[in-house]
C-alpha cells in the first residue's frame, strides 16, 4: 500500500538547496481541515516556464494541495498546515508573513469562471487598481487582454458586462485579469471543467503561450488535457487505510514519463483505466 | 382512458388472451373518471373555494383603503394642501405643508443615524464566521428588533432625548425612527451582501484583495441594488410610522424652517400624526385635511416600496 | 523578491492600515447595535424602577387609573391588550394561511390559467405569462397591506369599519345578548373594529412567512403523496402542511408579537375605556393605546408609572418575538440543512 518515502524520491531540492528554476516548493506533511486530514506527504515543485499539473481521482485533494499554494484554504475554518511552501526561497506560511501579499504574486483562476458584475475593462484593471498602478492602465488592460488571445473579441465591447461574455471569453477574461498584475505564478483550478471541447482547447494554447512569462500549476481531472499541455506531472491518490479519505503524492516527474513510463502501481492502474 | 383498446382501433382483432393479459382485467373504468360525487373529490373542490374565496375576501380591505383614500383624500387635495400651514379649529382651507417637510425631515434625520450603524454592522455580520458569538447575538437581537412594538421606540427616545434635551424635538423623533429602521436595514444588507456569488468574492481574495478591497470594490457594488431596497422598505416604514411621534417630535402648527432657522430641536409636524390628530376631530375640515394627508402618506409610501421593489427584481446576474 | 516594474506588490502601508481600521469599524458598530439593543431594554425598565417600587406587583392586578387620586393599575390594559390580540389572532390566521396556500400551491396560477383555457389562449405568448404574473401580483397586494401605515387603518376603521359595523352589532346584541361575546352594545369604538382592523394588519405577516414556509417544501415530498393517489388537498394536509407547520407557527407568533404592541389602529378604535369584558361590543383599553394616549399630557410623576406599562408591554412582545424569532430562525436552518 502507499507508501511514505515517494515524496523524497522525487528530484526537488535536497537540505534547502533549491533547485534554481523552481519558483514554489510545497512540501505538505499533514494538511486537516479540523480533525479531518485531508492531505499527506505531498512535495510538489513549481517550475519557471513550464506547467506542472496535478492529476487524480476525484476526492484526492489536488485542489486543496493548490489552494494551499496562495493560501486560499486560510478562508476555510479549522485549516491547518503541517509542512512548508516555499515561495523563492520564503516560507509563505511563515509566521510573519500576510496571505493578502502573498496572493497578489500568485495568482488563481478557478474552476467555474468568475468575472465581476462590472465591465471587461475594470475587471481586468481590478488588480491593477489593487495594487495602486499608477501607469497606463488602458495600456496594460490591452496587454493582458492581448496575452489571453480575447482582446480581438472584445475590443469594441469594453464597457459591456463581463457576464454577458460567453463561458470560454469568460474566463479567458479571468485570466487576463490574474496575469494584468503580472504575477510571478499562475494556479489554474480545473479552469476548463465548465467549458466546452472548443473554448477548452483555446485555454489549452493560451497555457501554452503564457508559461513563456509565467510558473504554472493546473489541476485537471482530464488526463489527456494533463498530458497535452503538461511538462511535469504529479499524480494523487486517495488513501482510506485510516478510515478517512487522504490525499497523497504517488509519484512526481517528467510529464512524458508519468503516463508512458509510470513507476508506481497506482500510477499505473489510474493511467491505464483512463485510456484502455 | 375510459375505453379499452381494442374498441379504439376496430380493426384488429381481439387478443383471445386479453382478458388475461390484460392489467386492468376486472377493474371497472368509470371509478377512474373524475366526478363530484365522490367525497375526496368534492372535499378537494370544496377546500379549493374556501380558500380562494378566503383569499380574495383578505383584499377587499386593501381595495376599500385605496378607494377611499382616492375618493376623499383626493377631493380635498390641491396646491393650497401642499403649501400651507394646518387650519386651526373651525378655519377653512389650511394644509398640511410643514407636516409633509417634517416627516421627510424626521426620516432623513433618522436614516443618518441607522444607515451607517445598519450597513456597517451588516458588512461584518456577512464576514463573520458562522461561530462567531457577536454577529449570531447581533443578528438574533435584529430579529427580536424587527417586531420591537413602535411605541416602545419612543418610550426609548422619550428617556433618551425629550428627558435629556428637555422639550419634544425632530431629533428625538428621528432617534425613535432610527430604531425601527435598523433591524430592517441591518438584516436586508447582510442578506445583500451574503448574495453575492461566493466565486466573486474568491476571485478579488485569490487576486490579493484586503478584506476591506473586497467588500469596496466587490461584494458593495454588487450588493447595492438590494441594499437599497431595504432602505427604501426601512424609510417606507419610517414615514408611516405615528406612535413612536406622538410624544417625541409631537406635532406643530408651523414650519421646520422658521425666519432662516432649522428647529431641528422643536417640536415637529408629521403627516402621521397630523392624521392621527385630525382624525379625532369634530370638525369636518380637518376630517377631510386627515384623508388627504392620508392620501399623501400612502402615496409617499407606496414609491418608496415600489423604487424598493423595482430595485430588488432588477437583479444583477 | 523579483525587481524590474513589477506591477505586483505587497499591500502598501496605506491599504493595510485601511484594511485593519476599518475592519475594526465595523466590528465597533456590531457593538454598537449590541450595546443599543441593551440599552432600550434598561433605559425603559430602569426608568420603571421607582414607580415598581412605589405600586409593586398591585400594579399589575388592580382595576382602577385615576391620575388624580394617584391610583394607577393595569389589569384591564393587560386584558385588552391580550384579548384583541387572540381575536386578531384568530382571524388573521385563518385568512392569512389560506391566501399563503392560495398563493403558495399554485392555486392562482391553475385558477388564472383555467380562465384562458376557455379563450384558448393559455400558451400565448403574451397572455401566456399571465398566470404566473397575476400570482406576483397578488401577492404584492398582500404585502401592500403591509406597506400601508397604521394610522391609515385607524382612519378607515374609524370612518368605514365602525358605521359598517354598529347596525349588526345592534342586532346581535337585541336578539343574542345572552351570549357574553355579545353581551354589550356597541356605541362607537369597541373592541370588535379594532380586532377587524388588527386582523387585517397581522394578515400580510403570516401570508408572507407561511407562504414563504410553504414554498420551502421540497417538491419531492408532494409528488411522492400525489404519487400514491392523493388528491391535491389530501396532499396539503398530510404533507405539504405539516411539513411547513413550523415555519408558519413562527410566522404566527411573529403576527401575535406585532399585534400586541400595535398602537395606533387601536387607540383611535378601541374605545380607551378602562373596563374588563367579554364582550365584542364593549369599549375597552391596551397597553399600547394606553401610553399612547397619556405619554404626551404626561406629568414627571406619570412618566414612571408609564414606564412601568412600557416595561409589561416589553416583556410581554419580548417574550414572544425572542419565541417567534427562535422558531423561524431554527426553521429556516432545518430546511437549509435538508439541501446540503
Amino acid at each position: 500500500m502507499p507508501t511514505a518515502e515517494i515524496a523524497s524520491q522525487e528530484p526537488v531540492s535536497t537540505n534547502g538547496k533549491v533547485d534554481p528554476s523552481v519558483v514554489m516548493d510545497c512540501n505538505i506533511e499533514n494538511l486537516y481541515y479540523g480533525s479531518f486530514k485531508a492531505v499527506r506527504d505531498t512535495r510538489i515543485p513549481v517550475q519557471k516556464n513550464a506547467i506542472t499539473a496535478f492529476i487524480g481521482p476525484s476526492g484526492c485533494g489536488k485542489s486543496t494541495v493548490l489552494r494551499c499554494m496562495n493560501r486560499m484554504n486560510d478562508l476555510v475554518r479549522g485549516f491547518r498546515l503541517e509542512g512548508h511552501v516555499q515561495f523563492r526561497g520564503q516560507d509563505i506560511y511563515g509566521p510573519k508573513i500576510d496571505p493578502v501579499a502573498v496572493r497578489r504574486f500568485i495568482g488563481m483562476v478557478f474552476q467555474q469562471p468568475n468575472p465581476f458584475a462590472t465591465s471587461v475593462y475594470n475587471n481586468v484593471a481590478f488588480g491593477l487598481r489593487l495594487n495602486n498602478f499608477k501607469g497606463n492602465k488602458a495600456a496594460k488592460v490591452e496587454e493582458a487582454l492581448k496575452s489571453a488571445d480575447l482582446w480581438d473579441e472584445v475590443k469594441d465591447k469594453l464597457n459591456e458586462s463581463g457576464l454577458s461574455l460567453s463561458g470560454g471569453q469568460q474566463q479567458r477574461l479571468c485570466i487576463a485579469r490574474a496575469i494584468a498584475t503580472e504575477p510571478e505564478v499562475l494556479l489554474l483550478d480545473e479552469p476548463c471543467s465548465a467549458l466546452d471541447p472548443v473554448a477548452t482547447r483555446s485555454i489549452e494554447e493560451l497555457m501554452k503561450q503564457l508559461k513563456a512569462r509565467f510558473a504554472i500549476a493546473i489541476v485537471t481531472h482530464n488526463l489527456q488535457q494533463a498530458q497535452r499541455v503538461s511538462d511535469k506531472t504529479g499524480f494523487l491518490y486517495v488513501d482510506t487505510s485510516e478510515g478517512s479519505r487522504t490525499g497523497y503524492l504517488v509519484e512526481f516527474g517528467d510529464s512524458n514519463q508519468i503516463f508512458h513510463d509510470p513507476k508506481q502501481k497506482e500510477t499505473q492502474q489510474y493511467i491505464k483505466g483512463e485510456f484502455s | 382512458m375510459t375505453s379499452d383498446v381494442a374498441a379504439a382501433k376496430p380493426g384488429i382483432p381481439r387478443n383471445p388472451d386479453a382478458e388475461t393479459l390484460d392489467p386492468f382485467h376486472g377493474v371497472d373504468f368509470s371509478k377512474l373518471e373524475r366526478s363530484l360525487h365522490r367525497p375526496r373529490t368534492f372535499m378537494s373542490m370544496l377546500w379549493t373555494v374556501i380558500v380562494s374565496a378566503m383569499t380574495l375576501f383578505a383584499l377587499i380591505p386593501l381595495f376599500s383603503v385605496l378607494w377611499l383614500l382616492v375618493w376623499r383624500g383626493g377631493r380635498k387635495l390641491s396646491i393650497a394642501a401642499f403649501t400651507q400651514l394646518p387650519p386651526a379649529p373651525l378655519e377653512q382651507s389650511g394644509g398640511f405643508g410643514n407636516a409633509i417637510v417634517g416627516t421627510l425631515a424626521i426620516c432623513g434625520m433618522a436614516l443618518l443615524i441607522s444607515l451607517p450603524i445598519g450597513l456597517l454592522s451588516a458588512i461584518f455580520l456577512a464576514q463573520a464566521k458562522p461561530d462567531n458569538r457577536l454577529a449570531s447575538s447581533v443578528r438574533f437581537a435584529g430579529k427580536v428588533l424587527t417586531g420591537f412594538p413602535s411605541i416602545l421606540a419612543g418610550v426609548f427616545a422619550y428617556g433618551v432625548v425629550v428627558m435629556a434635551t428637555g422639550g419634544y424635538s425632530a431629533l428625538a423623533g428621528a432617534v425613535a425612527l432610527s430604531i425601527l429602521m435598523l433591524p430592517t436595514i441591518l438584516l436586508t444588507s447582510e442578506d445583500a451582501i451574503r448574495m453575492v456569488p461566493e466565486r466573486m468574492k474568491e476571485a478579488a481574495i485569490g487576486m490579493g484583495a484586503t478584506d476591506t478591497q473586497t467588500v469596496w470594490m466587490v461584494l458593495l457594488p454588487a450588493a447595492v441594488p438590494r441594499i437599497l431596497t431595504g432602505v427604501m422598505l426601512a424609510i417606507a416604514r419610517g414615514a408611516g410610522e405615528t406612535a413612536p411621534l406622538l410624544f417625541t417630535a409631537l406635532f406643530s402648527s408651523y414650519w421646520l424652517l422658521w425666519h432662516g432657522h432649522v428647529k431641528l430641536m422643536q417640536p415637529t409636524a408629521s403627516l402621521a400624526v397630523l392624521i392621527y390628530n385630525f382624525a379625532g376631530m369634530p370638525f369636518a375640515n380637518q376630517v377631510e385635511l386627515a384623508w388627504a394627508a392620508a392620501l399623501v402618506l400612502v402615496v409617499m409610501v407606496l414609491i418608496a416600496n415600489l423604487i424598493g421593489q423595482s430595485l430588488a427584481n432588477r437583479q444583477v446576474q | 523578491m523579483p525587481t524590474e516594474t513589477q506591477i505586483s506588490k505587497p499591500p502598501s502601508r496605506t491599504q493595510a492600515i485601511t484594511d485593519t481600521a476599518f475592519r475594526a469599524l465595523c466590528q465597533g458598530f456590531t457593538w454598537l447595535v449590541a450595546v443599543i439593543a441593551v440599552i432600550i431594554v434598561l433605559k425603559i425598565v430602569l426608568a420603571a424602577l421607582p414607580a415598581v417600587r412605589q405600586y409593586g406587583l398591585g400594579f399589575l392586578s388592580g382595576q382602577v387609573w385615576d391620575p388624580n387620586k394617584k391610583l394607577y393599575s393595569i389589569l384591564p390594559e393587560i386584558w385588552g391588550t391580550l384579548y384583541s390580540s387572540v381575536l386578531a389572532l384568530i382571524f388573521g390566521t385563518a385568512f392569512g394561511v389560506a391566501a399563503a396556500l392560495f398563493l403558495a400551491e399554485g392555486f392562482t396560477a391553475d385558477a388564472v390559467f383555467a380562465l384562458l383555457k376557455i379563450v384558448n389562449l393559455q400558451f400565448h405568448p403574451f397572455w401566456g405569462k399571465l398566470p404566473v404574473q397575476v400570482e406576483n401580483l397578488l401577492s404584492n397586494l398582500i404585502e401592500l397591506l403591509a406597506a400601508i401605515p397604521s394610522v391609515v387603518y385607524g382612519l378607515w376603521g374609524l370612518f368605514v369599519i365602525i358605521p359598517l359595523v354598529r347596525p349588526a352589532c345592534h342586532w346581535l346584541h337585541a336578539d343574542l345578548g345572552w351570549i357574553p361575546l355579545f353581551g354589550t352594545d356597541l356605541s362607537g369604538p369597541g373592541m370588535l373594529p379594532a380586532v377587524i382592523v388588527l386582523s387585517i394588519m397581522i394578515l400580510p405577516t403570516i401570508t408572507a412567512i407561511g407562504r414563504g414556509a410553504l414554498l420551502a417544501v421540497p417538491t419531492r415530498l408532494r409528488m411522492a403523496a400525489y404519487g400514491l393517489g392523493a388528491t391535491r388537498w389530501e396532499a396539503i394536509f398530510a404533507v405539504t402542511l405539516p411539513t411547513a407547520s413550523r415555519g408558519i407557527f413562527g410566522g404566527i407568533v411573529l403576527a401575535f408579537g406585532r399585534a400586541l404592541g400595535e398602537t395606533m389602529a387601536l387607540a383611535m378604535l378601541v374605545g380607551n375605556a378602562n373596563v374588563i369584558s367579554v364582550s365584542l361590543f364593549s369599549p375597552a383599553n391596551t397597553l399600547a393605546a394606553l401610553l399612547a394616549n397619556a405619554f404626551p399630557e404626561a406629568s414627571p410623576k406619570d412618566v414612571g408609572v408609564l414606564m412601568y406599562a412600557a416595561t409589561v408591554l416589553l416583556v410581554i412582545t419580548l417574550l414572544v418575538n425572542v419565541a417567534g424569532a427562535y422558531i423561524v430562525q431554527f426553521t429556516a436552518s432545518e430546511l437549509e440543512g435538508e439541501k446540503v
